[in-house]
Order: structure tokens, then C-alpha cells, then sequence
């Protein structure tokens, strides 16, 4: 027997059928790189929703939300180096987490293996350009470039 | 073989093989895909911060619409629901037990995610309405 995945195979039962709990979700992995994504996506999973939902709640529920965002609002933001590691952090965990997560979409969906590769290869390289973006400008990013904007 | 032609179609929940939780595995599945995919979108747009304040600023200005103010509850809709459902899994996967009482504690997650729905829905489509009228006083002046 052949597997298309490099998923550990699940346990089988005596009547060749896969036994699973479809109670609940995605079964642990046996070990390896498998099994650290997997305690990845729960501990990232954590922190994204303090991260994340913190974000999001922060930018569009108070002082009539987003329409108060420009520039100005962004560089005093950055004036702290609070909110730049918290930007940066949301940043790399929200990319590998939701990039590791495609990655599960398309080995559930994606049979042939090449194919597979070929998707997987285009958000990774996608989710790096991004993440080498978005660090280089939280990291860079100096409001006195431009004398008289606050 | 013989044990599935004995199984009548009931068995099997309303679609496929699903219970009640193939509904949150799938809106879990929905909605963490359009948020990575607005991450993309959103590290760019963010980024032109680092080209001034007329770049950022024209970016931002195209996002003062009805429209797109509406997606955003829809974007913001789906991190809560995201990141509470994430929790649950989380929790069952770490608490193997609660299995058992897997309906309970769905519907203790699913009543935080409806509650934090509600009241972000309320705040949200306020500011829309209030950005509606300032756009109808904008085109009928």
C-alpha cells in the first residue's frame, strides 16, 4: 500500500476501516515535524488570540475604528517599542500558523504529490516575501524621514 | 464491507460522515483561509507606511467605503471565530476528556463567540451608518 501523505498512517480496524473520533478534530501526529506543527499550531493558536483578536478589536471597535488610521496614527503607534514587537510578533506567528495551515488544506486536498509541492512552494515563498516585508518595515520604520508629519 | 451496507445514511449525520462538529471544523477551515489570505494583503498595504505619509494615507482613504467597511465586520467576524473555536480545539486536544462533554463545552465557546459577535456587530455597523450618512452629505453637497 502506497500513501500519498507523509502522514502517519491511523490505526485500522479489523474490518480495514480507518478508526477515527469524528468528534473531534485533526488526529495527533506519532512524532517528528508533524507532531512539533501540530503543538505549534495549538500554542501559536494561544498567543494569536490575545495577538490577533486583540488587533483586530483594537483597530475597529474604539474611536469610530479604522476611519481614525493614517500615518500619523501608525507612527505614534510605533513610538513604542511595545507596539512594534507586538506588531512583529502577530506578524511571523500569524504567517506560519496560517501558512502551516494551508499546508494542512492542501494535504487533505491536493492527492498528487507534485502538485501538492508545487501550491505548498508558492505560499511559502509568498509568506516569507511577506514576512521579510512587514519585518523590514516595523523594524526600519523612522517618522523623522519626514520632518512636520506626526 | 458487509458492517457499511448494514449502516442506512442516517448514521452517517447530515452530510458525509459529519456530527454537529463538521460545522465548526468547516467554518474553521473557511475562515482561517480568508484571514491568512487578507494577511497578505494587509502586510502590503501596511507596509507603505515606510514610503511616507501621502502613500499610506491614499492607501487608507480607499478603504473609507460602506462596501469594504462591511467586509471588515466579515474579516473581523471571522478572527473571533477563529480564534475562540481554536481555543475549544485547543482545550479538547490538551483535556482529552472533555470529549465526553463535547456538547457542553461547544456550546459554552459558541455562546462567547455569538455574544463577542453581537456586540462587535452593533459597534461596527454604527460606524458604518455614521460613515453612510457622512458619504450622502459628501455626494449631495
Amino acid at each position: 500500500m502506497t500513501t500519498t501523505t507523509s502522514r502517519p498512517t491511523p490505526p485500522v480496524s479489523p474490518t480495514g476501516q480507518p478508526q477515527r473520533d469524528h468528534r473531534i478534530g485533526r488526529e495527533r501526529p506519532m512524532g517528528g515535524f508533524e507532531l512539533w506543527m501540530w503543538l505549534f499550531m495549538r500554542i501559536s493558536g494561544i498567543l494569536l488570540v490575545l495577538l490577533a483578536v486583540g488587533h483586530t478589536l483594537i483597530m475597529h471597535v474604539p474611536d469610530g475604528g479604522v476611519s481614525r488610521i493614517d500615518f500619523g496614527f501608525v507612527a505614534s503607534r510605533w513610538e513604542y517599542p511595545f507596539w512594534r514587537v507586538w506588531d512583529w510578533m502577530l506578524l511571523s506567528l500569524a504567517l506560519v500558523h496560517g501558512v502551516n495551515g494551508l499546508r494542512n488544506i492542501t494535504l487533505d486536498y491536493v492527492r498528487r504529490a507534485g502538485t501538492r509541492f508545487a501550491i505548498n512552494m508558492v505560499f511559502y515563498v509568498l509568506g516569507f516575501a511577506i514576512f521579510v516585508l512587514g519585518t523590514v518595515v516595523v523594524l526600519t520604520f523612522d517618522v523623522s524621514k519626514w520632518p512636520g508629519v506626526s | 464491507m458487509a458492517i457499511r451496507a448494514r449502516k442506512s445514511k442516517d448514521d452517517y449525520g447530515s452530510i458525509y460522515k459529519g456530527h454537529e462538529g463538521q460545522w465548526s471544523w468547516m467554518l474553521h477551515r473557511i475562515t482561517g483561509v480568508a484571514v491568512i489570505f487578507f494577511l497578505f494583503a494587509h502586510v502590503v498595504d501596511t507596509s507603505l507606511v515606510g514610503w511616507g505619509p501621502e502613500a499610506y494615507n491614499r492607501v487608507t482613504a480607499a478603504y473609507e467605503n460602506v462596501v469594504i467597511r462591511l467586509l471588515e465586520l466579515g474579516l473581523v467576524v471571522a478572527v473571533l471565530y477563529h480564534g475562540i473555536n481554536g481555543l475549544k480545539i485547543t482545550l479538547i486536544d490538551f483535556f482529552p476528556s472533555l470529549v465526553s462533554r463535547i456538547r457542553s463545552v461547544s456550546l459554552v465557546f459558541t455562546s462567547v463567540f455569538l455574544v463577542a459577535t453581537i456586540w462587535v456587530a452593533i459597534v461596527m455597523l454604527q460606524q458604518v451608518w455614521d460613515l453612510y450618512q457622512l458619504e450622502e452629505v459628501v455626494v449631495g453637497g
